[in-house]
């Protein structure tokens, strides 16, 4: 089990490293997205190895690939907004209101 | 499949009628027609209102375990319910004006579908229908941040919203996956909760807690997962600020009190007492110290709800059946205090597009009912004593303190100075309004009559609710049934 395991964490651990570092909104989307299904192959990898018997952690699983799509598709559409106010994706170029 | 099982879910069928009734009129009706959006819906969802205070819970517990209709989901949802009706009717000057006209069946739409999934939230017993939940609460409101598609602010605020609610669930997902493995195959709550009891704690256990408290804490805006709020509350339309302040923080607390009481709640002392001990504080604190130095009306109420977080979750240190009462009562009358507030921004905003709190010295020579109205809001979120917010913060303070442990007695004490930090910003408000004396005064108006009935109701909540005990009475026997 412990195999299926790491490439979860390394996905999950390269997708925050991802999330904090990069500039891009796409590259943060594509990110998060990898900090999700990281989750969910926890799900299914929990499931498989420690309970064999049931299957909620697969149908979990299904629920959150859907959710996630619909997360992706408002992420996107509102990074074209930005995009047609701005004129590019770079997270610096969002940056008129702090403190 | 036994159909009958969907008459306990009956809050939830009236919303989604009402959804389905919007959608529909908006789609097919005429020009003409489309006028009538506002009045009709406004009406329908106050007979809603209505009907969810009267409709007895049945006390059901329905598909297999995953939705339970008790009389505090019941109360909390009523709550909920009469807050957002006065959101719509602060809005219905914002959605008749031009920019929005146009969109305006969107907006009821997303609204309904966000109060939807904070139902769910609140009533889910399964992790599988609370996540469901969550998201059907968060993701809409990432389209109605972006609603103001002329301004700038507003694509920004939904910008940072939507990846930092995306974020959050994904930490969220992570910490639930590990509590997964820990809860013999089930996702139920009352499972985990049977299976967590025996044995002890391991260290993923904890660090998967600490997760779960990351996710919603996004949503509630707790510090450390608060740097979020502050950008979107200041961008997005003054309406949705208002329904993000109160109504999606209400729903979020209570289902936190639910989940950590119902299915965590064998590990408090082992586990998650001493993270939520630091996040309060923390979080009372930062939210008061930041909320001094704002200028921007929107931000300043950003902070403060975020401080207000902070004594909301005081209730889920009790564990207990009064602080859950408390907790909701609490929750009441900040609906009514914030959006009295809200409503006065919004009034203005509509009429001069002000926010700034400079722009508010020497209200009281113009618009006197405003300032009243704004200047008792301001008294009741401080809690200065005949108004509303003195009861709620007594009645958590002393839910917290009954359980007669020295750590929460310590924990009170902090929120105690936090509340004299908190009189000092709130009355900074109150000062710009009645001493300052102010150049460029804002032009005396008369706001529309839903604005009016919005602050009428607002008052009256603030003035009553600390005097009238049967609302609390009603609020810790609804809760009763929970824990």
């Amino acid at each position: 089990m412990l195999w299926y395991l790491v490439p979860s964490v390394i996905m999950f651990a390269a997708g925050v490293y991802g999330f904090c570092t990069r500039k891009n909104m796409i590259a943060l989307l594509i990110s998060l997205e990898l900090m999700l299904n990281s989750a969910d192959l926890n799900f299914v990898v929990f499931n498989r190895f420690l309970f064999p018997g049931s299957m909620e952690g697969m149908v979990f699983t299904l629920f959150a690939i859907a959710i996630a799509a619909a997360e992706t598709a408002i992420a996107i559409a509102i990074i074209i907004n930005i995009y047609r106010a701005v004129g590019n994706t770079d997270i610096n170029s969002v940056k008129q209101m702090k403190f | 499949m036994d159909y009958s099982q969907f008459g306990a879910m009956l809050p939830e069928l009236i919303i989604l009628g009402l959804f389905f009734i919007v959608f529909l009129f908006d789609t097919f009706s005429n020009e003409g027609g489309k006028k009538l959006l506002t009045p009709v819906t406004t009406v329908l969802f106050g007979l809603a209102t209505v009907a969810i205070w009267l409709i007895p819970s049945c006390g059901d517990t329905v598909f297999g375990g995953m939705y339970v209709d008790d009389s505090a989901c019941k109360a909390m949802k009523a709550i909920l319910n009469v807050g957002v009706f006065i959101v719509l009717l602060q809005s219905a000057k914002w959605v008749e004006s031009d920019e929005v006209a146009i969109r305006k069946g969107e907006f009821y739409e997303l609204l309904l579908v966000t109060l939807f999934g904070m139902y769910l939230m609140i009533s889910a017993r399964h992790f599988l229908l609370f996540i469901i939940g969550l998201e059907s609460a968060s993701l809409p409101l990432a389209a109605m941040v972006a609603f103001n598609k002329k301004h700038y602010e507003s694509h920004e605020a939904a910008v940072k919203y939507i990846l930092t609610a995306v974020f959050s669930s994904a930490i969220l997902l992570t910490g639930l996956s590990f509590v997964y493995a820990f809860s013999g195959g089930s996702l139920y709550f009352d499972d985990i909760r049977a299976e967590l009891s025996s044995g002890s704690t391991p260290g993923l256990l904890i660090c998967a807690l600490a997760f779960m408290i990351a996710g919603i804490g996004f949503k509630l805006s707790l510090v450390p997962f608060h740097l979020w709020t502050a950008d979107v509350y200041q961008g997005a339309p003054t309406a949705i600020t208002a329904y993000l302040s109160v109504i999606s923080k209400g729903a979020a607390a209570f289902a936190f009190f639910v989940i950590f009481v119902q299915a965590f709640g064998t590990l408090y002392s082992a586990a998650w007492e001493w993270m939520m001990y630091a996040v309060i504080i923390v979080t009372i604190t930062i939210g008061n110290l930041f909320a001094i130095r704002q200028k921007n009306m929107k931000r300043f109420m950003a902070f403060s709800s975020i401080s207000q977080a902070g004594y909301i979750m005081l209730g889920v240190m009790t564990e207990s059946a009064l602080g859950l009462g408390s907790m909701m009562f609490y929750i009441f009358v900040y609906v009514v205090s914030n959006l009295a507030v809200f409503s006065v921004i919004s009034a203005i905003e509509n009429k001069t597009g002000k926010v700034g709190m400079d722009d508010y010295d020497g209200l009281h020579k113009t618009n006197p009912w405003l300032s009243f109205a704004m200047t008792l809001a301001m008294f009741s979120l401080a809690g200065i004593p005949p108004f509303a917010g003195f009861f709620s913060k007594i009645l958590i303070f002393t839910s917290v303190t009954a359980s007669d442990s020295m750590a929460l007695y310590m924990l009170v004490l902090v929120a105690l100075i936090n509340t004299i930090i908190s009189l000092y910003y709130y009355l900074l408000v109150v000062k710009a309004i009645w001493i300052n004396p102010g150049e460029a005064r804002i032009e005396s108006f008369r706001s529309a009559f839903s604005e009016r009935l919005a602050l009428w109701l607002c008052v009256g909540g603030i003035v009553f609710f600390g005097l009238v005990s049967g609302i609390y009475q009603f609020c810790v026997e609804s809760a009763a049934t929970l824990v």
